[in-house]
């Protein structure tokens, strides 16, 4: 019976290198010391959905092999429901799931339903637990139709969404997502995050995200941990995230005729082309006043709102050049 | 030990599970049986050629050579099948693959031994173990006899296991250098066919003390067909076959575990 | 098609296989520990057998060597620049191929030449050295036999393209050619003096083996080497090797036409 109160996942300045050869001349080779990760902290508690952010190379995917036993520390301490990843690997993996958004964990030449079923075996789930998930998750992710389908036949979208059910299917506590939504279209973008906030609700999984899609991050996250060059930099919630990173969102006003650069309060006018011009204003405002706003104004044809990029939002934080 | 049964019900659930994948198409895989005999079985077809032309290689007549050859190659075809897989390490690396076994709640040997498991292995077995049953006929057999004979091919069997295993370890540090390990693996089969007097002494003491493949089938056939060492070694080593085995087990387990740490550790 | 561009074909894949650096040096490692089994067992034959085929030991042992240096220069066991052809069968970029005014024969053919010429002088002569360390060796018998040998690699390896070209060629009409492949190499192995040398292969089996194009492969060179034939005995298995290279270089293009028909036809 723990006394201290410990999170679900608990990181503690973790640190990272690499040492790469490389061929500088015929011979000759030089080695350079890369550190993918540098003093990492941060804790998840049971229950948190966490979006893990960052632009790429940034050590997203070392940070989740860290927390998944692939890949042992350098230094500091990471610990996983009480468990240490690698010493702890086997018996740790039966209480997490991992979606690696590239590759497939299913069995590439077998059906679907071959790839669910062994997955019952080497879990040990109980088998009625078992098909009660299953069914469930294959009714609430559209796959019944395609259990005898070999894998390698799937499209991107199915073959993701039977990686999720494969990741769920033993009732883990923690989820490890990375780069789920590549590739999906809107519609099952939209599906999946809607799944995955119902499970986290029904269930309590602890959900750990890495994406670039910051709508991703919208949907699902209520704390987003960005990292930069191996560090955190920021750890808190959405909001606090825009407001910290100055990032605007973009107003497209489509006036009926042209007209002189529009000025209204909370809003800066950057571009003018035409009858299009493009305003910016902080990315935690919203936009429903400004809209008000410049339609009582001006005669407007039409709007949109454009969302600013995770690069942006990063590169902000930072208020330095663009790396 | 209750572990271990475990574990063989899993490795048999994977295994299975291609099997059954392979038979779907039926008539491509028995042919790929029936040629992989017949390839395996190109050796065996070489020393009877070799026999049409003398009556002894090295001192040993043609059903002694041929009793040599099935042993070791029955031996050789047990652990392919089992675990041949593992030849196929450097590519799970390079593809990702390993790391998604690591996230499992199994042995990663294990996942990498099943993984692509086929019976196809079985027609190098099918056909040694034919010419061995020949040459069989001509032992004069006894209790303890069978015994050792059984235990021959189960050690012979873990002795190539382990070499299987040990030299795919290269795998985790170079994916170019794989031709290496099959001067170990193949290398040894194709050694252990003739009788090793037709080696000079210092490579049959390394043999049989530094890369134990002798116990594969030489000194447990030396007893089947009632020979003296002709190299004079002590005759208690014809019944050491399971040790060998047991020690170069242990050895190819050890080196495993520090490839995979290393693996862990370095992230390449 | 101008020479220069054959040329070009041949020395970009002459350094296309020279960066495999790491897996040629294994390579050579295994070469040489499987020359050094089968010294030892052809030693142990001819002891028994003095005279075996004609040969001496000496000759026994050169030819074993000579077989592990031409092993890949003549791709025994498969692969080189055929295998290109192969890939671009199956995913049906060899549609494209088809269309284009080159001479698709003689453009793989050079690239294959280049790989060849990579393959002798890093696994052919690295062997050999090992060899003549190793072992007591024979060399050519005079200048004119050097020469000859010389003169018939080149074609031993055209001769091997021209049946690797064609089992590439299977794709085309067979999903699976792994089959043809299997039984290819099994082929191979037997029929060109690889497993155990033709002259050994008892009556019939022996003038069937020296009639067939495999024996083009290693025989006839490591013959010429060996000095086992003289004069105009040397045109005439230098005139065997071509006239089965024109033999089968016609079927590759018969095959390559009735292809190119298929792909236009029915889209491949």
């Amino acid at each position: 019976m723990p006394l201290i109160d410990v999170p679900l996942i608990d990181v503690q300045s973790l640190e990272r290198t690499f040492v790469r050869r490389k061929r500088a001349g015929a011979v000759r080779r030089t080695t350079e010391t890369v550190r993918a990760v540098h003093d990492l902290s941060f804790g998840i508690e049971a229950g948190e959905m966490v979006g893990y952010i960052g632009p790429n190379g940034a050590g997203k995917s070392t940070t989740i092999k860290m927390l998944t036993g692939i890949l042992v520390p350098t230094s500091g301490r990471v610990t996983v429901a009480g468990l240490e990843p690698q010493r702890d690997r086997v018996e740790l993996a039966r209480r997490i799931g991992v979606v690696f958004g590239q590759r497939t964990t299913l069995w590439w030449d077998l059906p679907l339903r071959d790839s669910f079923d062994l997955l019952q075996k080497i879990y040990r789930t109980d088998p009625a637990r078992h098909r009660e998930n299953l069914d469930r998750f294959l009714e609430l992710l559209d796959l019944h139709e395609l259990l005898d389908t070999p894998v390698r036949q799937l499209s991107l979208g199915q073959r993701m969404r039977g990686d999720i059910v494969a990741a769920l299917l033993h009732d883990p506590e923690i989820l490890y997502l990375d780069e789920p939504t590549i590739g999906l279209d809107v519609v099952s973008k939209g599906r999946l995050r809607e799944f995955l906030r119902a499970l986290n609700k029904e269930r309590g999984t602890t959900l750990l995200l890495t994406t670039h899609d910051l709508q991703d991050i919208e949907a699902l996250c209520d704390r987003v941990i960005v990292i930069d060059h191996g560090t955190a930099v920021y750890d808190g919630d959405l909001a606090g995230l825009h407001q910290r990173g100055g990032s605007t969102r973009t107003l497209v006003v489509d006036l009926v005729d042209e007209a002189p650069p529009i000025d209204v309060p909370g809003a800066t006018t950057r571009r003018v082309e035409g009858p299009r011009q493009w305003l910016s204003f902080p990315a935690d405002a919203s936009a429903a006043p400004l809209v008000a706003a410049v339609a009582a104004a001006y005669d407007v044809a039409d709007l949109s709102i454009q969302e600013p990029a995770i690069e942006d939002v990063i590169r902000e934080l930072y208020s330095g050049p663009p790396r | 030990m209750a572990d271990a049964l475990v574990l063989t019900r899993r490795y048999v659930d994977i295994a299975s599970l291609w099997v059954r994948a392979a038979w779907v198409y039926r008539t491509s895989f028995v042919t790929l049986v029936v040629a992989n005999g017949l390839l395996t079985g190109l050796d065996a077809v070489a020393i009877f050629i070799m026999f049409s032309q003398l009556d002894q290689l090295g001192g040993f007549s043609l059903h002694e050579v041929a009793l040599l050859y099935g042993a070791s190659s029955i031996g050789l075809g047990i652990a392919d099948t089992l675990i041949g897989s593992v030849e196929r390490i450097g590519e799970h690396i390079r593809t990702g693959r390993l790391d998604q076994m690591l996230t499992k709640p199994l042995p990663l040997l294990l996942q990498v031994c099943a993984d692509q498991f086929t019976l196809r292995r079985l027609g190098r077995i099918t056909q040694a173990s034919i010419v061995f049953a020949w040459a069989a006929t001509y032992v004069d057999w006894t209790p303890a006899r069978a015994g050792v004979a059984v235990l021959m091919v189960l050690s012979g069997g873990a002795l190539f296991f382990g070499l299987f295993v040990m030299f795919s370890c290269i795998q985790f540090v170079t994916k170019d250098a794989t031709e290496f390990s099959n001067a170990f693996t193949y290398g040894g089969a194709t050694l252990t066919q003739y009788p090793l007097t037709i080696f000079p002494r210092e490579l049959m003491r390394s043999l049989t003390f530094v890369v134990p493949v002798a116990f594969v089938n030489w000194y447990p056939c030396l007893y089947l067909l009632g020979r003296d060492d002709p190299w004079g070694m002590p005759s208690w080593l014809q019944f050491c076959s399971p040790l060998a085995a047991g020690a170069m087990v242990g050895v190819a387990l050890l080196v495993w575990r520090t490839s995979v740490r290393h693996y862990t550790s370095t992230g390449s | 098609m101008s020479l220069g561009l054959y040329v070009a074909v041949a020395t970009r894949a002459f350094r296309r296989y020279s960066t495999y650096r790491a897996a040629t040096l294994a390579g050579v490692f295994t070469n040489s520990v499987f020359g050094v089994i089968y010294s030892y067992a052809y030693l142990a034959l001819w002891a028994a057998n003095p005279d075996a085929g004609g040969y001496d030991k000496v000759d026994a042992v050169t030819f074993v060597w000579l077989g592990q240096a031409l092993l890949m220069t003549v791709a025994l066991f498969g692969g080189g620049a055929t295998e290109d052809l192969a890939e671009r069968i199956r995913t049906g970029d060899v549609a494209i191929d088809l269309y284009r005014p080159v001479n698709l024969i003689g453009w793989y053919l050079a690239s294959d030449l280049g790989r060849a010429a990579y393959h002798l002088v890093s696994r052919g002569v690295a062997p050999m050295l090992v060899g003549l360390l190793l072992f007591d060796l024979t060399l050519p018998v005079s200048p004119a036999h050097a020469v000859a040998f010389a003169v018939s690699l080149p074609l031993a390896v055209t001769l091997s393209f021209a049946i690797r070209f064609l089992v590439a060629c299977s794709a085309f009409w067979l999903l699976d050619s792994s089959g043809v492949r299997v039984a290819t190499m099994g082929l191979s192995i037997f029929l060109s003096g690889m497993l155990l040398p033709l002259v050994l292969f008892p009556g019939a089996l022996g003038t069937v083996a020296e009639a067939l194009p495999f024996a083009g492969y290693v025989q006839v060179p490591a013959d010429i080497w060996l000095g086992r034939h003289d004069g105009s005995a040397i045109l005439l298995h230098l005139g065997f090797q071509v006239v089965w290279i024109v033999v089968l270089l016609g079927c590759c293009t018969a095959v390559l036409r009735a292809a190119t028909r298929k792909v236009v036809v029915q889209g491949g």
